[in-house]
């Protein structure tokens, strides 16, 4: 009777064997270090430009939304500390997710399934190297460590774009801007927006691997793992976001 | 006598719970060859990939020189895996690497070869010469067309000079011609290096190269060679079940209807 429920729950214990293997293949040698820096240059380097500017506009378009909604209660001097708390608990950290599934767990799902098609992956294993070792641990890494710097520096330039508005539109100076959101935040509030970027980096790298190593059926498979990639990601981030923030406001 | 270098016992190799072979036994023993024909689907590239534990089986055991592989973790076959060869299906070459750096993956990364780092480079050269492709290092594979694409992957399947040599359909997908200067190299490969080979191919003609001929190193050509089945048998796969092992003159003489009319057409 609940046999529709066996496939989502196979792959889901099949997701979390890939991340325990995955864990637990960090301390082992081999250390692909070239791989490493390579990912991380893709996954962090490659990914700055759609981070600066989904971080930037973000800080403006919450400017100006605050400075609506702060001006009926003359409250402008405010819209420093809301665009800090905001920015670095929820938006910096979800939005940078976002954008990163959409660029990195697409790009790992199709580059691993386009290996697995053409029995790369198999090959690789007859050769003697682990793949988990070789293609998953070095994007894990990679993506866990990016994902917090690329938050902080959307959180950054998001901040700044909450700056031009409070200057230009709402007459602030720098100095009511920017003392406000410094003393907006607090230990708990980096703390938070660190953490989830890290989580959500290990989510972002695991499915796109996960999705791309049980690639079957050519170039479409290909197609098919690379969208299904994008969709969990997101989804295992919002998700995550709100358990996280379960968990810090419960505190 | 020897210990087999493959050993199948009663294997079955099922995904999604539809077997791909079903109770499948044979042995292969130090300097043998075996053919395994079948048609698509029947279960050819699954035996290969079993016997290198790229695949798991739901039933029976696998022996890799003399090892039982069947429940081996991964990192316990790589030693095992370095003593074979495998020529995949498409070559599997990887497409990011230079053919250099394809052919000489195996020696970089397999422990148990041990390549020195400054010799590396002439073993590559010295296996894509024995393919004459020597001209190709600095190529990517999206640069070589398919049959020399084949033709690296024997080359990356024979440079570390493993004991067992796997190729799985060689000639699929070939011309004519290009398809039997993929198999003169492999017997090349074979009698030069006296490795146990393995191939598995659709095509009847493929088997009865590797029976009919051998290849003359002070001629440098390939002659044709009074085998009599010695050391070589072919096996045939239907529905994933071995339904013939022996000879290509008992093969050839065999009333099964699918066994003749397999090989009739070739």
């Amino acid at each position: 009777m609940l046999d529709f429920l066996k496939p989502p729950v196979l792959t889901i214990q099949e997701f979390f064997i890939l991340a325990g293997r995955t864990i637990r293949s960090i301390p082992r040698r081999p250390h692909y270090l070239n791989d490493l820096l390579m990912q991380m240059d893709i996954i962090g380097v490659g990914s700055l430009p759609i981070v600066l500017l989904t971080g930037f506009f973000s800080g403006v378009v919450m400017g100006l939304q605050m400075s609506r909604a702060l001006q009926t209660y003359g409250a402008v001097s405010q819209t420093g500390p809301i665009v800090a708390i905001t920015l670095v608990r929820e938006m910096g950290p979800v939005l940078t997710a976002v954008a990163a599934a959409g660029r990195n767990s697409s790009g790992i799902a199709s580059e691993l399934g386009s290996m697995k098609v053409t029995e790369q992956i198999d090959a690789m294993r007859a050769l003697g190297t682990d793949p988990i070792l070789k293609l998953v641990k070095p994007r894990f890494l990679a993506t866990s460590f990016m994902l917090p710097c690329l938050t902080a520096i959307a959180d950054f330039v998001g901040m700044i774009g909450g700056y031009i508005i409070a200057i230009g539109l709402l007459h602030l100076t720098s100095a009511e801007y920017w003392n406000g959101a410094y003393r907006a935040l607090e230990y708990d509030d980096l703390a938070q927006g660190l953490i989830k970027p890290f989580i959500f980096g290990m989510v972002v790298s695991l499915v796109g691997c996960f999705y791309g190593l049980r690639t079957t059926g050519g170039t479409q498979g290909v197609g098919r793992a690379t969208t299904q990639a994008v969709v969990v990601a997101i989804v295992w981030i919002f998700a995550l976001n709100a358990l996280i923030t379960k968990i810090f406001v419960s505190r | 006598m020897a210990e087999a270098i493959v050993r199948f016992e009663s294997v079955t190799v099922a995904f999604d719970g539809v077997p791909a072979i079903e109770d499948v036994s044979f042995e292969i023993f130090p300097g043998e060859s075996r053919v395994i024909l079948g048609a698509a689907g029947s279960g050819k590239t699954v035996i290969l990939k079993t016997t290198l534990g790229l695949l798991r089986p739901e039933r029976g055991r696998v022996f890799l020189f003399g090892h039982d592989i069947t429940r081996m973790k991964e990192h316990e076959l790589f030693d095992l895996r370095a003593r074979c060869g495998m020529l995949f299906q498409e070559g599997a070459l990887f497409d990011s690497l230079t053919i250099e750096e394809n052919v000489a993956y195996p020696l970089l990364n397999q422990k148990s070869v041990s390549c020195p780092p400054e010799e590396v480079r002439a073993r590559v050269e010295e296996a894509l010469r024995f393919v004459e492709l020597a001209h190709t290092l600095d190529k990517y594979p999206s640069e070589l067309s398919g049959g020399m694409r084949r033709r690296v992957g024997i080359a990356r399947a024979n440079v570390t000079e493993p004991s067992l040599v796997l190729y799985d359909s060689p000639t699929a997908g070939l011309d004519p011609i290009t398809a039997n200067n993929i198999m003169a190299l492999i017997v090349k490969e074979r009698d030069v290096r006296r490795a146990t080979t393995v191939i598995v191919t659709q095509r009847f003609q493929d088997g009865l190269i590797m029976d009919k001929y051998r290849y003359n190193p002070q001629t440098q050509s390939l002659e044709p060679a009074q085998r009599d089945g010695e050391g070589l048998k072919f096996l045939v796969l239907k529905q994933g079940r071995l339904v013939f092992e022996g000879s290509q003159q008992e093969l050839q003489r065999s009333t099964d209807p699918y066994i003749s009319k397999f090989v009739m057409r070739h």
